[in-house]
């Protein structure tokens, strides 16, 4: 993919690396423990079944956010 | 909030958690991981201790400690809640960290998850910063193989400098190898050093520059940590480390002068808190990295593809919410089905042995009231609760606990998590629900994985709208006297099932309800944000699955429901024989209750049992009968037959099956359930509320129900 978008923006099966994470505060460091940072290849797996949350995987785990989280992580 | 720090602080710790060595000379081992890696079967099988275990992130949610003898050593393991890392945020987070950090273990045994192995590496990247003994253990060996991923691990121990030992936690030798580097690092004398993650130029140079009156001021924490700690300004870490210390460590006037240079040095070089806190996060990421880059091997890429396609199953569109709901009808049916059988025999024997010792009591000339007290009062409610409540359990838990070692309650969290954002709640609180099936007290005391206070508080407040075991026998037993009754044979189950799932169905509606109505009113807020781990999918242990939740569990519970009964049994049979002014004791209370129990459908008599039933749910309906009894002529109950035409004297109708049915799915919480409210809330407040809005919910409904159901019933008749 080219330009910048945010991981919310993923469709499945899609795969990006983490460009900045525009959260901050708690959340920031919760996505940064689960090993969320500059340069981190993430895949999109797959939605739930209301459409949210998102199940991404994340250094070899399945991990769910929201979208009000996962559009704060820029990717390209 | 009413979550005060004394609650979530250190002082958790202090009040929950006393280390209790059976001789001066025994070595405390923390065992710390990142949640859901198997730390409790660790834990399980060195200490022959039944942790209760379970394929969902953030069960453990208080440290258990057991004993594990290994050579000459009596070691005290301790088993800390789950962490991703020691930047806490949650309270079970801070439990985890402030034990690893204050705790003064001799050493911590990091268990990590093999098919995940470079995450967890970062938790001990940084408990090395914290102790030099460490050892690493490295779980789920054998599920590693099968994704067809290596790891060597004298590579990754040669890099980390302590001990990396691969396990296998229902492998016994593998064990053993575990305690033997537990073993030879604390005979150890000190001589290599551990790995120590670098940071930036910046960051190492403000280090420097506290360092050396740190370790002149504090001996007993690691200098370098700490100076690290101090730039990185965590307050609830300063918060604990103070109590630890005993004095303010801010106060201090060099420390607090060679910290503001330092933070001055930080500062120029552009790094302002929040960024020095992403610097040293990536730093131990990217340590955590190179580390894994040539140790760990991935031989497929794709790995986990049959994580991937049970996933598609159990969470897609179309196929998640009904194979969730076909589950739930599944472990029901099957409840009731197989405690049918057993259930009737168990009665038939319980009420043979009535007879006997009734012979037995004639026989030695005791008077009657003896024979009444303890065989038609504690004796009888007794064998009613054990008879009633035993068969479901042990139906029930097995198979709950099998779906919870299988990974897929998280997936339920996964599916709901919508609804709870959309009433400003936590997904997470999906999972406390679950708990909430087996206990409500276990319910309420799962809330502390959810991090934000105002969902937490959500979560407990709400917990009570889940029926718990106590309650399931009193559904059942109704649905199938007055509404199953109808569909002959097999179906007679399928339809108790149905309407079994259909009431807890409602609970969970009450649930979403109650929770949007809370965060409108009194716990106004906005969703907070949430990542929620989905684990791989693990076989589970048929065998021990089966022993544990009927060990654990299911006599746990009823030998809890047994303490109350009896005595209980006794009250009951009291009230139902002392005479006051020509009348029991009993008709006096159920007839000073009748009205307003009328009201919601019910009568006096029925809610009576739900107040003596207060200390354990399970006795509600032994106690109904019991008080109908006393007052009749029927004295032998054969089968549910009986026992349904006993509530039909006594004026049952089907409304007031419903309403019995809407009542005990919600009222107030048992004794225990508000004991650990108070504990988990440290406040009064909130746990009134929390009392007060399941029953306020309960009356309004059974109010709403019953008179809309009369007027009904009388408008078609005429």
């Amino acid at each position: 993919m080219n330009g910048i978008s945010t991981l919310k923006d993923l469709k499945q099966g899609q795969k990006a690396k983490v460009k900045s994470l525009l959260s901050t505060g708690s959340m920031r460091r919760r996505l940064q423990d689960i090993g969320l940072i500059e340069g981190t290849e993430v895949e999109c797996l797959q939605k739930s079944p209301a459409g949210d949350p998102v199940a991404f995987l994340i250094r070899g785990a399945v991990i769910a956010l929201r979208s009000e989280d996962s559009s704060k992580v820029l990717v390209s | 909030m009413g979550l005060t720090n004394s609650s979530t602080g250190i002082k958790a710790v202090d009040s929950g958690l006393v280390i209790k060595k059976t001789s001066p000379d025994d070595k405390v081992i923390a065992l710390a991981g990142n949640p859901n890696v198997g730390k409790s079967t660790v834990f399980n099988s060195l200490t022959g201790l039944n942790q209760h275990t379970g394929n969902w992130p953030g069960k453990t949610v208080t440290s258990a400690q057991g004993y594990c003898h290994y050579r000459d050593t009596t070691y005290v393991l301790v088993d800390i809640p789950g962490t991703y890392s020691l930047f806490a945020h949650s309270a079970e987070e801070e439990v985890a960290r402030d034990f690893i950090c204050f705790g003064e273990p001799d050493a911590v045994i990091v268990v990590c998850d093999a098919t995940c192995l470079e995450r967890n590496l970062n938790l001990v990247l940084q408990t090395l910063e914290i102790t030099r003994n460490v050892v690493v253990c490295v779980n789920l060996m054998d599920e590693a193989k099968k994704k067809n991923i290596s790891i060597d691990l004298d590579a990754i121990s040669q890099k980390l400098g302590v001990p990396v030992t691969g396990t296998v936690a229902r492998n016994k030798k593998s064990l053993e190898r575990l305690m033997q580097s537990v073993d030879k690092l604390l005979s150890k004398k000190e001589d290599e050093s551990p790995y120590r993650v670098s940071y930036p130029k910046p960051i190492e140079d403000a280090i420097a520059l506290i360092e050396p009156v740190i370790k002149e001021k504090t001996q007993k924490i690691d200098s370098r940590w700490l100076s690290l700690k101090l730039l990185d300004c965590d307050d609830s870490l300063i918060a604990a480390l103070n109590g630890y210390l005993g004095y303010d460590i801010l106060a201090d006037e060099d420390i607090k002068e060679k910290l503001a240079i330092a933070k001055q040095v930080l500062k120029d070089n552009g790094i302002t808190d929040e960024a020095l806190r992403d610097r040293i996060v990536s730093s131990l990421i990217l340590a955590a990295e190179s580390i894994c880059s040539d140790t760990v091997h991935y031989d497929k890429k794709s790995y986990n593809a049959r994580d991937r396609k049970i996933d598609r199953i159990l969470t897609s569109k179309w196929t998640g919410f009904p194979v969730m709901i076909v589950l739930l009808l599944f472990v029901f049916w099957l409840t009731i089905t197989g405690a049918n059988y057993p259930s009737s025999l168990l009665s038939d024997s319980f009420f043979w042995l009535e007879d006997r010792i009734t012979d037995f009591f004639h026989y030695i000339g005791a008077p009657d009231w003896l024979h009444g007290m303890l065989v038609l009062g504690v004796y009888r409610v007794l064998a009613w609760v054990v008879s009633v409540m035993l068969p479901p359990m042990a139906i029930f838990f097995p198979l709950f606990t099998l779906l919870e070692d299988l990974g897929y309650l998280p997936r339920v969290a996964f599916n709901l998590d919508k609804y709870f954002k959309k009433c400003s709640a936590c997904g997470k609180q999906a999972l406390t629900m679950c708990m909430g099936f087996g206990c409500n007290a276990a319910g309420v005391t799962g809330c502390r994985i959810i991090d934000s206070p105002r969902e937490r508080l959500i979560a407990v407040i709400t917990n009570n709208f889940v029926p718990c075991n106590g309650r399931f026998p009193t559904l059942i037993a109704i649905i199938s006297m007055f509404f199953a009754g109808a569909a002959a044979g097999p179906f007679e189950s399928v339809m108790s099932a149905t309407l079994l799932t259909a009431v807890i169905m409602f609970g969970i509606i009450m649930t979403f309800a109650v929770s949007k109505i809370l965060s409108l009113t009194i716990l106004k807020g906005v969703p907070s944000s949430f990542t929620l781990e989905l684990p791989p999918y693990r076989k589970p242990q048929i065998g021990k699955v089966i022993v544990r939740s009927i060990f654990d569990r299911t006599l746990f519970v009823l030998g809890r429901a047994a303490a109350v009964a009896a005595p209980a049994g006794l009250v009951i049979w009291i009230m139902a024989n002392v005479t006051v002014n020509g009348s029991t004791l009993l008709a006096h209370c159920s007839g000073f209750l009748d009205p307003f129990a009328r009201l919601l459908g019910l009568d006096g008599v029925i809610l009576m049992a739900f107040i003596l039933g207060l200390p354990a749910n399970e006795i509600v309906f032994p106690i109904i009968i019991m008080a109908y009894m006393s007052t009749g002529s029927l004295v032998e109950l054969e089968s549910l037959w009986d026992l349904k035409q006993l509530l039909v004297d006594n004026g049952w109708t089907w409304i007031t099956a419903v309403s019995t049915m809407l009542f005990s799915l919600m009222h107030w919480p048992c004794s225990t359930t508000c004991i650990t409210i108070k504990k988990e809330t440290q406040s009064l407040k909130w746990t009134l509320v929390s009392v007060i809005v399941p029953t306020l919910a309960g009356i309004l409904i059974c109010f709403l129900f019953a008179n809309i159901a009369r007027l009904l019933s009388i408008a078609f008749r005429v």
